[in-house]
């Protein structure tokens, strides 16, 4: 099988075209998922751009996305497929009026047409080129789990009344998890790992700038770097890119220039969503002597 | 050290090839440090380096670490045998070039001072603490890599062959920067430069240079690492840098820096414990079948009760009373366990805590309308009133102060937790008053941070409450006080 990549310096750039900054590590995961065919765990802190990377892989490579959105009591039938019941009823009983005989009405009910398909299913049958998004995995039970592990170690599906489906390609599959409970060994084991961590100042100026429309650069500059002296905080919630990119829109919604102590401290609540990180962001934004290195 | 080291697996290799066996050199140590890595995951890191030149260190290390560590706390532990593994392969492994030059002088042995250096002469000490506050002043990393070079050089007094620990070239290396008068410089600078400077501004740009001199001192150790690897051999050099992972560092015991990681590690923590015993409560106790919500339900199916429907379970919650001993070496795991029992406060119908030394004082308020723990277990540490007469603890003294105080609030629903080594100073154990516990309580849980080999050595007294409890349990370690508190809620 042909790669999508020609190597990590090219993951790197084709994401960046699509407006994912990252660095050359992570395009490096992304570039053996490829080469060694195996699906990525994504974990890290929230709003991170753990889905997002899915996305812009999808983008970047002219793939469809298809997304399971976990969640918890997701079973088989809404991961995978289950028979339209209410559509087969329908069928058994016009044709019980019709006089067909059971055999028939059976091999009928059980094909194409009563199939609903589910993410996974769909991925495996697709023939375009995809990219699978498994997105907060740590949210299911641990027989979904399993069922997980089973479809990324086959790629392949057997339905009793239709037999065994193989993909046609191995997709780039992304799972991503908050790490809210711990995956099984066997999951992990089966997966690279990459923890994206907040992006580093420079980065975050990056992402800043390609992402808000009209924002002044050192404006761009001046939010990556309170972030970043935020962060530094022991804080219960610290700030997520997202909130960043919030907060620099709202800036230059509100035609600020320049960041001050002032503006800081009446718009910081769109970083912070807590109140005491919130009441030591401003105490401790307003010193000059810092917390210790 | 721990059970990995026991079953090696041995790989598939070509046999000569360097890559890889130095690949399992230091799969192994990872191993050893802890990193469960499996068979599997060895293989899969062999397949990964053969895509990713090693040239390019940053991709290299994440492919290893995408295959070999799957879980962020052992990041840390990962990078320091990286560097270790890693830090000056020579031309056999096609390292860069300002990597070759380092790695002829691991050939050798270190030269002495002066010897070699960029341009040949060293630079006197002026001379260098120029260069390192431009290099400050300007963040360019390139020139700050050279200034640690030369800054250990000149100052670390490296000798070969000498048994001496990294930390120990650090700390004379740092000395002999004064890099907090580096510091203010730099700030006197910053203050003069811009007519126009407020104080949020500098606030910033302090960050900015504590920052650049948090990466200096990297570049320090790094370089301090790289020529005791030189002279000592990777793996000597690795197996004196072994630390424990956060979930092993021993409360009683850890550094400033542990203790650092200690904290930070609590969160993620409080958080998985948080959602799973949500998840625990919502699922794991099925209620009574819900007639009337069944046949409702059904009504869809045309009366066919397809789905069952069950009652919401309401299983009771405990009250939790936290007594906990806050003198010397046992004060950080009261606070580690405090701040768990806080931070899942909503799994339980009431948390009452109490603190003492020989003295006793209920600090339930202090946790009350504030959702930062870390502040509160602050203000336990700095405000609560524990002392009675000395300071030392005394188990029987406090243990009368709570019986007299709050036994009356004791009841059949009451979880009590007490926190503490048992080390009574030779006082009074004054058993009698857990025993009576006991009998009022649901339950009466001792948790001790000490070895359970420690345990009635010297004055620990232990054994006296031991058998009037539910049940004691040795809690050293995150790990050990994670699994605790899960079978609590
Ligand atoms: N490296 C990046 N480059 C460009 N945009 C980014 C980057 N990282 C994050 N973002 C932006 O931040 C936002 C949040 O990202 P995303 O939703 O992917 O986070 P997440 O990690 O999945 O968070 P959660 O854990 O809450 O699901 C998105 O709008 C995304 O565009
Ligand atoms: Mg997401």
């Amino acid at each position: 099988m042909s790669h999508r990549f020609a190597d990590v310096a090219a993951v790197q750039q084709d994401l960046s075209k699509v407006e994912y900054l990252c660095d050359s590590g992570l395009a490096g995961v992304v570039y053996l998922a490829d080469r060694l065919d195996k699906p990525v765990l994504v974990e890290g802190p929230a709003g991170t751009g753990k889905t997002q990377l899915a996305k812009s892989v999808a983008e970047m490579t002219g793939s469809r996305l298809i997304r399971l959105q976990c969640y918890e009591g997701l079973d088989e039938a809404k991961a995978l497929y289950e028979w339209n019941y209410k559509k087969q009823l329908l069928r058994i009983q016009t044709e019980r009026d019709a006089d067909v005989g059971w055999d028939e009405v059976s091999d009928d009910i059980f094909s194409d047409e009563f199939l609903l398909t589910r993410p996974l299913l769909e991925a495996i049958r697709a023939v375009d080129p995809i990219v699978l998004l498994i997105d907060e995995v740590d949210r299911v039970e641990v027989e979904t789990e399993a069922l997980l592990l089973e479809i990324l170690s086959e790629y392949q599906v057997s339905i009793p009344e239709l037999g065994t489906m193989e993909a046609l390609q191995v997709p780039l599959v992304f799972l991503t998890s908050n790490n809210t409970r711990e995956l099984s060994e066997a999951l992990k084991r089966r997966c690279l790992y990459l923890h994206i961590d907040y992006p580093t100042m420079e980065r975050e100026k990056e992402i800043v700038l390609a992402k808000v429309p009209d924002i002044a650069e050192n404006l761009a500059d001046q939010v990556a770097r309170v972030v970043r002296s935020i962060r530094r905080l022991e804080l219960k919630k610290p700030p997520s890119v997202s909130e960043t990119l919030d907060w620099a829109r709202t800036l230059v919604l509100l035609g600020v220039q320049h960041i001050d102590a002032d503006v800081a401290a009446e718009t910081v609540n769109i970083l912070l969503k807590y109140q005491s990180d919130i009441a030591k962001a401003n105490k401790e934004l307003a010193t000059v002597e810092g917390i210790e290195p | 050290m721990t059970a990995y080291e026991t079953d090696l697996p041995t790989l598939p290799v070509e046999a000569g090839d360097p890559l890889l066996d130095l690949l399992n050199g230091f799969i192994a140590e990872l191993r050893a440090v802890g990193i469960p890595a499996s068979l599997t995951e060895n293989l899969d890191a062999m397949e990964a380096v053969k895509h990713v030149p090693i040239t390019d260190r940053e991709t290299f290390k994440y492919a290893l670490a995408a295959t070999l560590v799957k879980n962020q706390a052992h990041w840390k532990a990962f990078e320091t045998v990286f560097e270790v593994y890693f830090s000056l392969r020579g031309a056999q492994y096609e390292i860069a070039a300002d990597d070759l030059e380092e790695a002829d002088e691991a050939d050798g042995e270190i030269r002495a001072e002066g010897d070699r250096g960029s341009g040949g002469d060293m630079l006197s000490p002026e001379e260098l603490a120029e260069m390192l506050y431009r290099a400050l002043m300007r963040g360019d990393s390139e020139m700050l890599r050279a200034a640690a070079r030369e800054a250990v050089r000149r100052y670390a007094g490296m000798e070969p062959g000498r048994p001496v620990g990294g930390t120990y070239y650090l700390y004379r290396t740092l000395r002999n920067l004064d890099l907090e008068g580096v510091l203010e410089r730099l700030m006197d600078a910053e203050q003069h430069t811009d007519g126009d400077v407020d104080d949020f501004d500098l606030r910033l740009r302090r960050d900015e240079f504590e920052l650049r001199i948090a990466e200096l001192k990297r570049q320090i150790e790094a370089e301090i690492r790289r020529r005791l690897v030189a002279d000592r051999g990777v793996e000597a050099m690795a197996k004196t840098l072994r630390k424990p992972l956060p979930s092993d560092i021993d409360f009683m015991h850890a550094s400033r820096e542990e203790m650092a990681s200690l904290r930070k590690a609590i969160y993620p923590l409080t958080r998985k414990l948080a959602a799973r015993l949500v998840r625990k409560r919502r699922h794991g106790r099925a209620g009574p079948l819900d007639f009337r919500s069944t046949v409702r339900h059904s009504l869809s199916y045309g009366g066919v009760p397809v789905e069952p429907k069950f009652r919401h379970p309401r299983p009771h919650k405990p009250d939790i009373m936290v007594v906990a001993d806050v003198s010397g070496s046992v004060a950080a795991f009261a606070r580690f366990t405090l701040h768990l029992v806080y931070a899942i406060s909503s799994q339980f119908s009431k948390v009452r805590s109490f603190v003492f030394i020989d003295g006793l004082d209920e600090v339930t308020s202090f946790f009350e309308g504030t959702d930062d723990i870390a502040e509160a277990v602050h203000r336990v540490n700095t405000e609560a009133d524990v002392v009675w007469v000395d300071g030392h603890s005394d188990y029987g003294h406090a243990l009368g102060v709570f019986w007299d105080n709050y036994a009356d609030d004791v009841g059949p629903r009451t979880t009590v937790l007490i926190l503490g080594d048992a080390r009574n100073n030779y006082h009074a154990p004054e058993s009698w008053i857990i025993k009576a516990l006991q009998q009022k309580a649901r339950h009466v849980f001792w948790l001790n941070p000490e070895p359970r080999s420690y345990w009635d050595t010297g004055d620990s007294i232990v054994g006296e409450y031991a058998p009037h409890c539910d049940g004691v349990f040795e809690v050293r370690n995150l790990r050990q006080l994670e699994a605790f508190v899960d079978r609590l809620a």
